[in-house]
């Protein structure tokens, strides 16, 4: 009675000569809200040129939800700062460029989203992880990180915090 | 007509009611040792798999977060066991030639599937959904236990029903800030945050047959 032929996700099957239960969907299938009609929002890309901007208006909850998407998914190699010098980098993983590099601060928005959509050398695609949405929501988050490390002096709020300089 | 026994025979008796008794009692005892042992609910007992993943050595040494692998437990009934592309995005260059990994790379090349086997298995008339317990605040080690400090995966708990009745019935004991779901080694919430927890999360006690049997 506790195994009632009920397919649970993953689950084996032998009707299939693959053994899967779950079948492949047909090439050319659209999933319900998967319809990629609006080809820039999710290649970062507008006639073969890297967005600029983020397609949407950017609030504080946004880069909340970037910093905790980028802190599960992207710092295991490159590091909660954007240095390049994670966890996975240090055990042996191709080390990425920092974000501070001149070329990465300079990069238009979309090369960045390009990169977690479509991979990077080593770095395989995140597509399939992380939501077009969330893409542009660390995309945003590491300009956080490269203003972070960047920030002029006349930035900080408070004066008490530059004593001791 | 002369007794049958003589009153010498009397203990004899006695001690066999009792002996009886004993017998039944010890009869219970046993059957409820087995019902709720690992033998049976498999708790704490490791299963073989075509990989000999550790969770201790990801998790803890090298600080990668649950969701880097289980992807849809925020969203979906089922947290999701990785697929071979999740492994081989470290893999294709760490321990790249190790013996160990190869059934992993031979998975990638071929694209089936690794068959790993089901630790959690539920019966079939158990519906559960991680994205709402993840939602409402209840941990990753809530039921799971310390799965980063265990090597190779188990069942962290028994999954029998009375084990998700305990916490259904009153779920406030185990709530954590959102924020702390996914800390392994989160301390637990003070008495005054959980009713607070409860009165943000919308908790109820869900003790219906039909919330879990539908």
């Amino acid at each position: 009675m506790r195994d009632t032929g009920r397919l649970k996700p993953l689950e084996g099957s032998s009707v299939f000569a693959d053994g899967r239960s779950a079948r492949p969907p047909v090439p050319g299938t659209v999933a319900r809200e998967h319809l990629r009609g609006d080809a820039a929002f999710h290649t970062g890309k507008r006639d073969g040129q890297f967005l600029a901007e983020i397609p949407f208006p950017v609030t504080r909850a946004d880069l909340e939800r970037g910093r905790e998407r980028f802190n599960i998914y992207c710092s295991p190699c490159h590091d909660r700062t954007g240095s390049g010098r994670g966890m996975i980098v240090q055990r042996g993983f191709k080390q990425p460029p920092s974000y501070h590099d001149q070329r990465l601060r300079e990069a238009p928005v979309g090369y960045f989203f390009d990169v977690m959509t479509a991979g990077f050398g080593v770095m395989y695609s995140f597509a399939s992880r992380i939501p077009a949405e969330d893409r542009w929501k660390i995309a945003a988050y590491l300009r956080v990180l490269q203003y972070s490390q960047h920030a002029p002096l006349s930035a900080v709020a408070d004066p008490a915090l530059l004593e001791g300089r | 007509m002369a007794q049958l026994f003589h009153p010498s025979t009397n203990p004899f008796s006695k001690v066999s009611i009792a002996g009886l008794l004993a017998l039944v009692l010890t009869g219970l005892v046993l059957l409820f040792v087995y019902w709720r042992s690992p033998y049976l609910t498999g708790q704490s007992v490791v299963r073989a798999q075509p990989v000999p993943f550790g969770h201790k050595h990801h998790v803890e040494e090298l600080g990668i977060d649950c969701r880097f692998c289980h992807s849809s437990v925020e969203d979906s009934a089922y947290a999701g066991i990785p697929p071979t592309e999740t492994c081989m995005t470290c893999h294709s260059q760490i321990w790249a030639d190790s013996p160990m990994l190869e059934p992993v790379r031979a998975s990638y090349r071929t694209d089936q599937p690794l068959a790993w086997t089901r630790v959690h298995d539920l019966p079939d008339f158990v519906y559960f959904d991680h994205s709402v317990h993840v939602r409402k605040g209840i941990g990753c080690a809530t039921c799971h236990g310390r799965v980063d400090q265990t090597n190779l995966t188990m069942k962290g708990a028994s999954l029998q029903m009375i084990w998700c009745l305990d916490c259904h019935r009153g779920p406030e004991a185990s709530l954590r800030p959102r924020e702390e779901v996914f800390n392994m080694a989160y301390g637990g919430a003070s008495e005054e945050l959980r009713r607070q927890l409860r009165e943000q999360h919308e908790v109820q006690s869900m003790t219906n047959c039909s919330t879990c049997h539908r």
